[in-house]
């Protein structure tokens, strides 16, 4: 047993249930527990329109519970295994604070799925496995 | 025989201006008759609202001095805070004090983007060149004057904004000067006052919702529009109402028919509109740069001989107060409906953040105007409005009339949406929320679009400035009974700096 978890990032996505199911073997065979990250994009530079300043805390209020929500089958599903899992919802640039959560709870690897689009769109789009296999400071997995 | 030279000159000038009026008045029957309907009706209203008294035999507008004075107040009652404080308010923007657990809501870049793009439109184009071609370019430094001052106001009402907002049980933040005149005023021990004054702020701001923030801003996207299209030549030269009508369906779509993504692309490219604008202003003045000591020289002569400008000194100070104001805001009230929403527990820190709001309104964009006006030396052309700033950029760039075009027309866009919230906001505190009040208010609000874009520049300028300017009365008269309030925030705040409560988190 170690006490370095496994981050997963996780968001309710087929690529992301095929990130859990992997990390639930790895889990297992390693014995450590992991930690799911659900991101939230989100820019504290990004422009709102009058009605939606005055709708925001309402609106976030409702995206942290949707968030929740789908991190829930995921979450019990997990404990099924025996796993310990712990999970965080956050808003932020994914890339950015999934390396942050990273070094905080000290993972010792994180595991990622990929949606498997075309080379060009991770290029114009911005991919997080390619983000983070550029910047993370711990292994990264990207399950296909 | 000198005379009768003159005589027959001017008989020709006069003629040759009223031409084609009667011209136009023939073919533009829908247009000239909107604007017969409701000149008379705006004249009376501006008529009252720029009550003048005459000062060096110039007339002087009461509400001018009003907005002045307060700004000039505010400044020395809070020890010149937009100098003081400036990097902080910066310090703020970039988020050195929010804290990570609050990403998500919104932060104060983003309620200052906002209030930014419901105030940097028409103003700093077209009010800018209005400004210089009355007031000759001395009207620059009155009007930058106003703005460094007017940050003062906009701290005061902006810090009020967020101190008395209403955040409802479902999440939803609204505050704005409706909220700090009635709640502020009660715990002052006048609940009739603050009553009374907040209703007078809403009926002034729904007027300055269709008229500073719909009719002015149609009416001068239409001109610019017709100008690029070949001026009088244009087919569209006289079917204001046509224009007007296309705005009008495009306004509706987003605020009655909540279609976000027609809003979200325009807020997409506001702000590109806005550095280009930028950009292009900074080249002009830049590869004139030898000419920019002789530009400030006529702005400070100007200023203060008011050389060549009816009415001297006081005509140029009186059209730098006017554009300042019109432009930034400040002291109206507007932009505290816009500030209120952001995520902080220290209302004063949107204070700061809102001081900003003039300065680079103000301070940066609209002397950047003013400086290619004045570079370009279109000034002595005849022409005004949106029409000048297109001649003066297009001395340097022929292709600028049509960006120009884009941008006025842009810009006129989403001043119009904010301001159809800040007039929205209103009309619920006067007659409760609901749908089916929401919707004519709505309405109402698309039929001005017309309107707008059918008058003729003057009276629509007059209505307009003179229901913003309306809204100064009550606000500013709560601004100065609720500066003590402000005054004990910005202490409260700066102790749990000093104590190390309140700290930068990066």
């Amino acid at each position: 047993m170690t006490d370095q978890p496994i981050l997963v990032g996780y968001d309710g996505t087929d690529a992301a249930q095929r990130a859990v199911e992997f990390a639930g073997t790895r889990a297992t065979a390693v014995g450590c527990a992991i930690h799911l990250v659900y991101v939230l994009e989100w820019s504290p530079y990004s422009f709102l329109s009058t009605q939606e300043l005055e709708e925001r805390h309402q609106r976030r209020t409702e995206e942290l519970s949707r968030a929740e929500e789908t991190l829930k089958p995921a979450l019990e599903a997990l404990n099924k295994l025996k796993i310990p899992v712990t999970s965080e919802v956050r808003y932020g640039h994914s890339g950015e604070l999934i390396c942050k959560i990273a070094e905080d709870k000290g993972a010792c690897q994180i595991i990622v799925g990929r949606k498997g689009g075309s080379a060009l769109g991770a290029r114009l789009l911005g991919s997080l496995p390619l983000t983070l296999v550029q910047a993370s400071p711990v292994p990264v997995t990207v399950v296909p | 025989m000198f005379w009768k030279k003159t005589a027959a000159a001017s008989a020709v000038a006069m003629m040759s201006a009223t031409l084609p009026h009667i011209a136009n008045a023939q073919e533009a029957g829908l247009d000239e008759k909107i604007n017969q309907a409701i000149a008379p009706i705006s004249n009376v209203i501006a008529g009252t609202m720029f009550y003048s008294v005459p000062i060096g035999g110039t007339a002087f507008p009461l509400i001018v001095g009003w907005l002045v004075v307060a700004a000039t107040i505010f400044t020395l009652y809070f020890g010149f805070v937009q100098f003081r404080r400036f990097g902080h308010a910066i310090s703020l923007v970039k988020g050195d004090y929010s804290h990570p657990e609050d990403a998500g809501e919104v932060s104060h870049f983003q309620a200052l983007a906002t209030a930014l793009s419901g105030t940097v439109g028409l103003g700093n184009i077209a009010g800018v060149a209005v400004a210089v071609s009355i007031g000759g370019p001395g009207a620059t430094f009155w009007m930058i004057l106003a703005g460094l001052l007017g940050m003062a106001s906009k701290f005061t009402e902006c810090t009020l904004g967020v101190k008395y907002r209403n955040e409802y049980e479902d999440g939803r933040v609204s505050g704005g000067p409706m909220y700090y005149l009635s709640k502020g005023l009660a715990e002052k021990g006048k609940p009739g006052l603050g009553k009374v004054l907040a209703i007078i702020f809403s009926i002034c701001c729904i007027g300055g919702a269709v008229g500073g923030g719909n009719m002015f801003q149609a009416n001068q996207a239409f001109q610019q529009i017709v100008n690029v299209t070949g001026g009088d030549e244009s087919f569209l030269a006289g079917s204001g109402w046509l224009f007007g009508l296309v705005m009008a369906i495009v306004v509706g779509v987003v605020i009655i028919g909540g279609i976000k993504s027609i809003a979200k692309v325009t807020e997409k490219i506001v702000p590109f509109m806005a550095v280009i604008y930028v950009t292009a202003g900074m080249i002009i003045i830049l590869s004139n740069i030898s000419m920019i000591g002789d530009a400030f020289a006529q702005i400070f002569v100007g200023a203060f001989t008011g050389a060549g400008v009816a009415g001297g000194v006081v005509g140029a100070l009186i059209q730098g107060f006017k554009r300042a104001a019109f432009s930034n805001e400040a002291g109206i009230g507007s932009a505290a409906i816009a500030h209120a929403a952001v995520r902080t527990k220290e209302p004063v820190t949107e204070g700061y953040v809102a001081l900003l709001e003039p300065f680079i309104d103000t301070v940066v964009i609209c002397t950047m105007t003013a400086l290619v006006i004045t570079i370009s030396g279109e000034l002595n052309s005849g022409l005004t409005g949106v029409e000048l700033t297109s001649a003066a950029f297009a001395s340097a760039f022929t292709w600028f009339p049509l960006i120009l075009a884009l941008a006025v027309v842009l810009f006129a866009f989403s001043t119009m949406l904010s301001w159809s919230y800040y007039g929205l906001k209103s009309w619920t505190y006067l007659v409760g929320e609901g749908k089916g009040k929401e919707i004519i208010f709505k309405l109402f609000f698309c039929l001005c679009v017309i309107v707008g874009a059918s008058m003729s520049l003057g009276p629509v300028i007059d209505f307009s400035d003179s229901m913003i300017f309306a809204m100064a009365i009550p606000n500013i008269i709560g601004l100065y009974l609720l500066m003590p309030v402000v005054r004990g925030e910005i202490n409260q705040y700066w102790a749990k700096i000093e104590s190390g409560e309140i700290k930068k988190v990066k």
